[in-house]
């Protein structure tokens, strides 16, 4: 009877080795940088996180590769998770260093009922509201900002340019987005109080990726929250509706940087950055990431060397 | 112990068990993906692993196969189908009935090819087929290999079907996706207690089904050998 289930055994064997040499190979390289013995808070070194989708962990390697360039000894702790997991970890200062988005970073974690559209209104109330652990540096141009999206045979049959054409038609759409949409202050509770959108349905599905793209080619659903910088906008031809009520804040890439790490030389590096980032430069980079599928590395190090910077 | 709190808490809200979104319908939602897996994959692995226990033909070949087989990852043929086929019943189908397979094949061939050469010969010396040796003294000996591959395959496909919810078809795996992005523990505790506890559930019924399905000989014998 037990020596039957030798293949079985030997299966979960294989596995389980499998699972135990990735763990030492991630501990090998998450440690190549610094060393896990000395303190992580100390002056000049810092962690840098991301979120869990491909722009904003090639926004952290430009930043990682820079500051290392720099002299900075740097973690990297990528792929965290959403807003929701990886803001508590900056505030604490387990992470040093997360690129933001500015307009939701202020709606989701700082005033959920503010309503401070442009760059300037966002980041002057980030500054007056954020933590006293926590700074925003200098904001770049490049902007990723959330978007009511459709397929361009959809905005043509009933000629759409704008979300607020869309309220005779809500009742009759499904409406698709990541799971925290329906209790984000700009998700679905902001497009019914900006437009008078009440959706026949909402589908729960991932951050603007491969998932929320077939959901809208396979019609499941006839809208859904797309980011601005999705190369996909592009080659699945989808069209971004205008948000003349600013639902979604202005949403400029910005470093949020927990302030006891920080340095003259981090700061100065990163807000180098910042100047140098446009949303054509980072849609570029992201298609080289998403569509292209070249290694992240690859494509930080020829971004910051076009732009002139250390890598 | 905050883990069990957290569960606890959402678990006797009443809100739970009532509604599109209750409990109820998310489990009758998530056994029907992990029922339906685990026929489709039951109705391909069972015969195909009595075909070559009872032949040996494509033994090495099938064995490897099906141990190479077990390192798909699920999640990642989920989205590849998404990908590929857009939102149909076979996106969800395919990866879950890929995990299936292999413990069934493997169980039901190791159930069949195990039975005693001696047996064999007598089976034919008495007169019978090959086709009535098959029904008659092959698969019933191999039943509770059969069995334990079908169990072991269920508890993966129940497990695993929480998948269903990455592409919006609801199931228990709602409450963890959606308990993750919005941080609420309680919601991600108390959907991954009902899991467990659908596990469990399945072991339970397989046990059942083992008595009730394997000869009594085979049973007396394998209490005996433990």
């Amino acid at each position: 009877m037990f020596a039957n289930r030798s293949p079985l055994r030997r299966g979960a064997v294989i596995g389980l080795a499998v699972t135990a040499s990735l763990a030492l190979a991630a501990c090998g390289s998450s440690s190549s940088n610094s060393n896990p013995l000395s303190s992580g808070k100390a002056k000049g070194s810092v962690v840098i996180g991301s979120a869990n989708f491909p722009e904003n962990e090639l926004l952290a390697e430009i930043y990682s590769l820079a500051l290392t360039a720099k002299g900075v000894k740097v973690t990297d702790k990528f792929n965290i998770g959403s807003r929701e997991i990886y803001y508590p970890e900056v505030k604490k200062g387990a992470v040093s260093i997360i690129p933001e988005y500015n307009g939701t970073l202020l709606t989701v974690e700082v005033d959920s009922s503010s309503t401070a559209a442009t760059t300037a209104q966002v980041n002057a109330a980030l500054n007056s509201g954020l933590p006293s652990t926590l700074e925003i540096l200098n904001s770049s141009s490049a902007q990723d900002s959330d978007s009511v999206t459709v397929t361009q045979a959809f905005a043509k049959k009933y000629h759409l340019t704008s979300i607020a054409q869309l309220k005779p038609l809500a009742s009759k759409m499904v409406f698709g987005g990541p799971p925290e949409f329906p209790t984000r202050s700009d998700g679905l509770k902001g497009l019914k109080k900006n437009y008078g959108l009440v959706f026949k349905g909402f589908d729960p599905l991932d951050e603007s990726g491969p998932i929320t793209l077939a959901a809208l080619q396979d019609g499941k659903v006839q809208a859904a929250d797309v980011f601005t910088t999705t190369p996909q906008i592009i080659s699945d031809h989808l069209v971004s509706l205008a948000d003349p009520k600013f639902n979604f804040a202005a949403q400029n890439v910005t470093p949020l940087v927990y302030k006891p790490a920080m340095t003259s030389t981090i700061i100065n590096t990163l807000n180098a950055i910042s100047a140098k980032l446009t949303t054509p430069e980072l849609l570029a980079i992201d298609t080289q990431v998403i569509v292209d599928h070249q290694n992240y590395q690859t494509v930080a190090t020829n971004w910051l060397k076009s732009a002139g910077l250390p890598y | 112990m905050s883990f069990v709190r957290f569960a606890w808490s959402w678990l006797t809200s009443a809100q739970q068990w009532h509604g599109p979104d209750s409990i109820p319908v998310r489990v009758a939602q998530h056994l029907g993906y992990a029922g339906l897996s685990l026929l489709v994959a039951a109705a391909i692995a069972v015969p195909l692993g009595i075909l070559i226990g009872h032949t040996g033909r494509g033994r090495f070949f099938v064995l490897n196969l099906a141990n190479v087989w077990r390192a798909i990852p699920t999640l990642g043929l989920l989205i590849l189908m998404v990908v590929l086929l857009g939102f149909s019943a076979l996106t969800w189908l395919i990866p879950l009935v890929v995990l299936a397979i292999p413990p069934i094949l493997v169980n039901a061939f190791e159930g069949v090819a195990g039975v005693d050469p001696e047996l064999k010969d007598a089976a034919l010396g008495m007169g019978m087929t090959r086709w009535q040796m098959l029904r008659k003294v092959e698969v019933p000996l191999a039943t509770p290999l059969i069995v334990l591959g079908l169990r072991t395959a269920a508890i993966f496909v129940v497990a695993t079907a929480t998948i269903a919810a990455e592409i919006a078809l609801g199931g228990l795996g709602r409450y963890i996706l959606d308990g993750l992005a919005a941080n609420d523990y309680a919601e991600v505790a108390g959907g991954a207690t009902v899991i467990v506890v659908l596990a469990l559930a399945v072991q339970v019924i397989f046990v059942v089904l083992r008595r009730l399905i394997v000869p009594a000989g085979l049973r007396a014998q394998s209490r005996s050998s433990r």
